[in-house]
Order: C-alpha cells, then structure tokens, then sequence
C-alpha cells in the first residue's frame, strides 16, 4: 500500500486524539491570573459577634510570614458543607495557618455555621458586598488558594476539595512550600 | 377537569400571552435600571465594555447579558471605573488582571494563542497544498495509460458488437 493512503488515517487519528484529550478537560475551571503573583493588598473585617480571634479579621499582611491557605466560603454554599471536616483536618496540620473569606454571607449564618460544623480558621475576613473576592478572582464558592510565606498566590482550587485533592495535591504544595 | 374550568384556564392562558412582549421586541435586560450611570455616553462605553467581559459563572454569556451575580457586581465594579476615569483599556486589564485571558470574550493575540488565531488559515493552506500537489501529478499522467488492443480482442470485441447488433435487428 503506498504510503499517501495512510494520510487520511492519520489525520483522523489526530483530530481524533485532540478532541478525546479536549473531554477530559474541565472548562468550567478557570486557571487564576494570580499564581506567582503576591496576594491582592486588602483590609477585612472579622465576624462581629464571634470569639474574639474571629471577631478580629485579616489583611494581606497576616498571609506573610508562613505557608497560608485562604479559604473562600458561605453557609448558603452547599458545596462548602462537603470540604469542611477536610477543612478541620488540614487545621491540624502545624505547617499551615487557614484563613477564612466569608463571601457574601450573614453574620449569623457564618455564625451558626462555624458552631454547627466547627471552626477550621485562623482568622475569618467578611467580605459581604464580594469586592475582595473580586481582587483574588474568585468567580464561585468554595474556592482555596494556596499563598507561600512570602505572600505569593502559589495555587488556586475550584470547588470543593476532595479527600484526594488534599492528600495528593494541596497537602504536597504545602510540604514544598514549608521547605 | 370540568369544560368550565377549562374555559377559565385557556382565558387566563391566553390573558398571560397577549400581556407578555412580542418575541425579539423589548427583551429583558439583564442591566437593571438602579446600575446604570445617569451619563449616558459613560454608560454606553460600559455596555461596550461589558459586551466584550465574560461571565465566569455562565462562560458563554457576556456579563452584559448574563443575571449571574457575579456579572452584576462587575457590571458595577466597571461603572466604577469609568467614574473613576478609567480609559476602556484600563478598565479591561482591572479586570483580565483579576481573572485573566480567560475572561475577555475576544482572545487577545500573544504567542499562545497564534494557533487559536492561525490555525484555520494554516488548515485551509494545507488542504490547498495537497489539493494543488494531487491535481499536478494527474495532470502528468497520460490518459490512453492501458496498452493497445491484441489483434485477438479487436477480433472479439468485433464479434460482441455483431451480436448485439444481431439481436436488434431480429426482435
């Protein structure tokens, strides 16, 4: 057989091959812009009402210093309610402080939240109007980013974590990062 | 249901459909009153602006177009801008700077997205190429290619056409 035969073959296979590698993509996740690039400068006030470390808030200076993840959530966010008791566990883990964004919530439901479920967080920040959110991207809840003790955005999750996100993925980041 | 009833129920039916706008009349706008600017050539470059910025939630949708919350509050957040004094540019890299590429619903041109612009040219010149190559190399080719007829095959070919004139000419 002469070898211009194969041609349409192998371009079938191609295309084939490309568009079987396109499915198993996730479009709906969108790589953030800010990997690599220091935190978004920011003030947030913390949960009124609540223990007073919460009740305090953070900014963009609290994230330098050690390995930080924020985490953005909200009791309406069904989603949220499926991280949390990884949220818990990885609170335990010393290398790593967690700070809270509450997106677009109600004092009291973030409130009720935390005493219902437990308070993974170092600090909670409340973002009501969503304007920070902005700043960091985010674009749904629950999302989490990974900041180096330099402050520096070094990775972003979208949706909610899994057992495997965070023992194959983030727990591994946050090993380098504490190097 | 009752034939009463279901006279009730075609009135209120056809009452909802003559009061609803006519299909590509005035459609509802995903831009409520309470956000736009009161100048109106700003609020014009932010309807421009905001034709051009995706919404993440619903990605195929511009943010002008789309009731995602998230296109609201930037629909605001570019409103913003502009009364800051912004020029559009600016107001596009606020935004692309937050989150990224992704979200300008026409791709920039850079190195990494020259396949996503070329591509289709360098496709349609390919197939051109070997549209042009295969009609070159048949033109070359003769086309008596298979050899002379043996005087035995004129002999019967000479003998089939008798035939066949044979059989038409005594139904």
């Amino acid at each position: 057989m002469r070898l211009v035969y194969i041609i349409p073959l192998a371009v079938f296979a191609t295309v084939a091959a490309a568009f079987g590698v396109g499915l198993t993509l996730k479009p709906n996740i969108v790589p953030s812009a800010l990997i690599d690039k220091p935190v978004p400068e920011f003030t947030l006030a913390g949960l009124p009402g609540a223990e007073v470390e919460l009740a305090e808030g953070f900014s963009s200076a609290d994230l330098r210093g050690r390995v930080s993840i924020v985490n953005v959530f909200a009791s309406w966010c069904f989603p949220c309610r499926i991280e949390h008791p990884l949220l818990m566990r990885l609170a335990r883990n010393p290398k790593v402080r967690i700070f809270g964004l509450n997106y677009k919530d109600r004092p009291e439901d973030a409130r009720a939240w935390l005493k219902e479920l437990g308070n993974p967080y170092h600090r909670i920040g409340v973002d009501r109007e969503g304007r920070i959110a902005i700043d960091w991207g985010v674009y749904g809840v629950p999302e989490t980013f990974i900041i180096d003790a330099g402050g520096r955005i070094r990775y972003k999750h979208v949706g909610p974590i899994t057992p495997s996100d965070l023992d194959e993925i983030i727990v591994p980041i946050i090993d380098r990062l504490s190097e | 249901m009752k034939a009463s009833h279901r006279a009730v129920v075609l009135a209120a039916v056809l009452a909802v459909l003559a009061l609803a706008p006519a299909p590509g009349g005035n459609r509802a706008l995903a831009v409520k009153p309470d956000e736009m600017l009161a100048d109106a050539a700003m609020e014009a470059r932010a309807r421009e602006i905001s034709k051009g910025l995706r919404c993440l939630v619903c990605q195929n949708q511009s943010i002008d177009d789309s009731d995602a919350e998230l296109a609201r509050d930037l629909r605001i957040l570019v409103r913003q801008r502009l009364k800051a004094g912004d020029s559009d540019e600016a107001v596009f890299r606020f935004v692309v700077d937050r989150y990224g590429d992704f979200v300008l619903l026409k791709p920039p041109m850079k190195p990494v997205t020259y396949i996503l612009w070329f591509g289709p040219l360098l496709i349609l010149l390919g197939a051109m190429a070997v549209l042009v190559f295969f009609f070159i190399r048949r033109r070359g080719t003769p086309i008596t290619a298979s050899p002379a007829l043996s005087e035995d095959d004129l002999a019967r070919l000479e003998a089939l056409l008798d035939g066949d004139r044979d059989e038409r000419e005594e139904p």
